[in-house]
């Protein structure tokens, strides 16, 4: 990579931080549309993306923003006023930043639109784009940098000369200049005053200038006319930038590093667990004690490492809330029902990873929750309930997990629809009676939507299934629950890190698997009666509850020996439990997760492998697929009883 | 080319020398239900997990048990456009040589011990007959039937 390219690469992370953080700012003025400083964090923030913009060479970028900046002046004056249509204009502006980050050339013709649109909107206080009826007086110094940075003093005096051909007149003021040996031929006390004498936009010679505010003490004002208050605001605004950088919340001393490395980082920390839990098995069984000793200051010192490199690793899940703020938002405007949005718990972190997965199922749910969940203002008023909706979000951490709360306050799941919709496609046998919890987590199944209409937003019935799959690619459940009348709940529960979890080992047949902790709810005895394998029952009474259970050493085709006193590992989720049939509980430990290579990729009962501290690979279950299989089981039996 | 020659099953094959990762003394394997028995086991190379392969199953050839020749072979692989990293049984790995294009040979059509399709060339050289295996298309077959055994195993 070249030293241009890494610097492009900063500039496009800050900028797209910056971006974020004038989204963050119109939603916020549009909550409260007299706050003076949040208009003023607005104009900082875009000048300091049009100033280094403009320094990386993303001139289109710079020349929009300079129309945004422009066409917002109006605000600043005493009594300016962000209505919501001014709002909605400029969040489209905002979008427009990222269009041009991402391919200026393709964007750009969308420029145009958008900044008539914002001036349109701000309802007749051009401020910007007027042409005086007289001219410009246009008084300007060098700033102490100007030459040095390649000011091009000629062609700028010739690019004023071309904004009224004939009619420019130029005069430059030598009388501060010193004695020729005094003279700072950097930045020469020299100053030019330039009349205009036709009626020319304010914006053609902003646009002469505008990369050049910060190098220039510039003044422009119209001829013949008051001094406009507009004249002073560029070194105002140079000088506002550097404060908020300095006073910036979690502007703190940092470093962005690529996330590549930080993955090479992970894996080295992976093997070093694995080889620290080698040297720990040698230690006790060799049972030299400074050996022992040595072993356990390193097994300490993996374990800091293993910690630390996880949290390098740890984003705030505050970061994807508030693109949902501005979804919700979108939402609003677009179902036509006022929706407040509530987002609490934005600084519980999160593997990067899970946080990228993340994104699109909560999306997914966000938008089924103001489409479907929520009623129309009038309904709501009809049922005594406030007219404002609210959906919210909540991020909290519960052990080795975090669990996403998505609620709306609306009409709630009706059960009697979805039955009739999951009998009608199969799902549940005529006449079932499930309720609650496993009726909901049918919504999830492919091609599953009860509602009436297919709207833009939803009701495809595409979506929720991809949803399930996202999660539990990400080794999280989803539960739903719901009340009638007061609305639905979407918990989402996800594992801190997808690098290292822990494991259950277990043996079937004198080979070693690995079951993923969180997917464990217990541990029983096989019953003696259906010790055999060719008994015809294949359903455990867990407390009055019948779980199907698969013989892991028949479904592996596993070679060795069987023990005599089998364990049940009893593991659920979000489509349904089943009882794993092993030898022997051997351990829970850590296990470092490696990806199965292409070679392995078709095959669904594993869902990776990981490495045991005696070097030998071991692979782990994947919980999501024996518990379909077991379902299937339950199927057939169904059928073989239904026959009988 | 420079390539590496081993046996199986009595046959000597070579494998291009730039695919080569490493040669290995055998280690322990952890099988892998229902994969088949071209890819039936995984192996722990120096922290990655690295699928463990016997060409003797694509080229049709008999399984022999482990003995003190017996290695294995760490290769890249292209599979399905992505490299891959595969290990490979060898009965025994012999040498590091050259083989020049003019010793290459067209396979015949008929007369064939071996699937045709699995094969790039046949080189002669002064030990004999050297068979080149198509590993690309060999790892390619392997995966066509995702969901269990690869399509060179259902007549076997």
């Amino acid at each position: 990579m070249t030293g241009d390219e890494d610097a492009d690469a900063v500039f496009l992370a800050e900028a797209a931080d910056l971006q974020a953080a004038i989204e963050r700012n119109l939603l916020n003025l549009d909550d409260a549309p007299d706050d003076r400083g949040l208009i003023d964090a607005l104009f900082r923030d875009l000048h300091t993306l049009k100033g280094s913009g403009a320094m990386f060479g993303h001139a289109e970028l710079a020349h929009f923003l300079h129309g945004f900046e422009t066409a917002f002046e109006a605000l600043r004056a005493p009594g300016g006023r962000a209505g919501a249509a001014l709002i909605r204009v400029a969040l489209t502006a905002c979008d427009q930043i990222g269009a041009l980050l991402a391919d200026p050339v393709a964007a750009s013709p969308g420029n145009g639109p958008i900044l008539e649109a914002l001036a349109a909107a701000l309802g007749g206080q051009d401020a910007a784009g007027s042409p005086s009826g007289e001219g410009w007086r246009i008084v300007f110094g060098l700033g102490p940098d100007a030459l040095g940075l390649g000011l091009n003093l000629p062609a700028l005096l010739e690019e004023l000369q071309a904004l009224a051909p004939g009619r420019v007149q130029v005069d430059c003021d030598l009388s501060e200049l010193p004695p020729l040996d005094a003279l700072n031929p950097q930045a020469p006390p020299i100053r030019w005053t330039v009349l205009i004498g036709a009626p020319v936009a304010r914006e053609a010679v902003d646009e002469v200038f505008l990369f050049l505010q910060d190098q220039l003490r510039l003044s422009i004002e119209p001829l013949g006319d008051a001094p406009a208050p507009v004249a002073e605001e560029a070194p105002d605004t140079a000088r506002a930038t550097p404060e908020k950088r300095a006073a910036g919340p979690g502007d703190h001393a940092t470093m962005r590093v690529a996330t590549q490395r930080l993955d090479e980082i992970m894996d080295r920390v992976g093997e070093l667990v694995i080889a620290e839990s080698r040297l720990h098995d040698l230690s006790q069984s060799l049972r030299d004690p400074t050996l022992m000793a040595v072993a356990e200051d390193i097994r300490r010192l993996a374990s800091g490492m293993r910690e630390t490199t996880m949290s390098i690793r740890m984003v705030p899940i505050g970061n994807l809330f508030g693109r949902f703020r501005r979804l919700v938002h979108d939402l609003s405007q677009q179902l036509g029902k006022p929706i407040e949005f509530v987002s609490t718990g934005g600084e519980t972190e999160l593997d990067k990873t899970v946080i990228e997965v993340l994104t699109d199922p909560l999306v997914h749910i966000l938008r089924n929750a103001a489409d479907h969940g929520l009623e129309t203002a009038e309904d709501r008023v009809a049922a005594g309930k406030p007219r404002m909706g609210t959906v919210s979000l909540t991020a909290t951490h519960a052990g080795a997990e975090v669990h996403i709360r998505i609620h709306d306050d609306g009409r709630g799941l009706n059960d009697e629809r979805l039955r009739a919709r999951a009998i009608e496609r199969e799902l549940l046998p005529p006449g079932s009676t499930v309720a609650g919890p496993d009726l909901y987590r049918l919504i999830f199944e492919p091609g599953f939507s009860t509602a009436a209409t297919v709207t833009e937003l939803s009701g495809r019935g595409v979506g929720m299934d991809v949803v399930r799959s996202a999660i539990q690619g990400l080794r999280g459940q989803i539960d739903v629950d719901s009340e009638p009348g007061h609305g639905t709940t979407v918990t989402l529960r996800l594992p801190l890190t997808l690098a290292i979890a822990d494991g259950l080992l277990v043996e079937v047949g004198g080979e070693r698997y690995s079951i993923p902790v969180s997917a464990v709810e217990e541990c029983v005895e096989l019953p003696p009666d259906l010790l055999a394998s060719e008994g015809r029952s294949n359903f455990l009474d867990i407390r009055g509850e019948l779980v199907p259970f698969l013989r892991l050493a028949d479904v592996f085709q596993a070679p060795g020996p069987r023990s005599q006193f089998q364990k049940v590992v009893i593991v659920s989720g979000t489509n349904g439990r089943v009882g794993l049939v092993v030898d022997r509980i051997v351990s829970n430990a850590q296990t470092v997760i490696k990806q199965l290579s292409r070679v392995h990729a078709g095959l669904k009962a594993f869902s990776g492998a990981t490495i045991l501290g005696d070097g030998k690979v071991a692979l782990i279950l994947d919980i999501g697929h024996l518990i379909s299989l077991g379902r299937r089981l339950e199927d057939r039996v169904r059928i073989l009883e239904g026959a009988a | 080319m420079q390539v590496v020659t081993l046996t199986l099953s009595g046959e000597t094959l070579a494998v291009p020398t730039r695919m080569l990762h490493e040669i290995l003394e055998p280690v322990p394997v952890t099988r892998v239900p229902r994969a088949g028995r071209f890819a039936s086991g995984l192996i722990n190379v120096r922290g990655a997990v690295i699928p463990l392969t016997d060409l003797r199953v694509a080229l049709g050839m008999a399984q022999a048990a482990q003995d003190e020749h017996t290695r294995i072979l760490v290769l890249d692989v292209p599979v399905a456009g992505e490299a891959t990293t595969v290990a490979v049984i060898a009965d025994r790995v012999l040498d590091v040589t050259e083989i020049d294009d003019a010793a290459m040979g067209d396979i015949p059509e008929v007369g064939m011990k071996w699937p045709p399709e699995f094969l790039s060339g046949i080189a002669r050289t002064d030990a004999g007959f050297v068979i080149l295996p198509d590993l690309e298309r060999i790892y390619a077959a392997s995966l066509a039937n995702s969901t269990g055994t690869p399509q060179f195993e259902k007549d076997l």
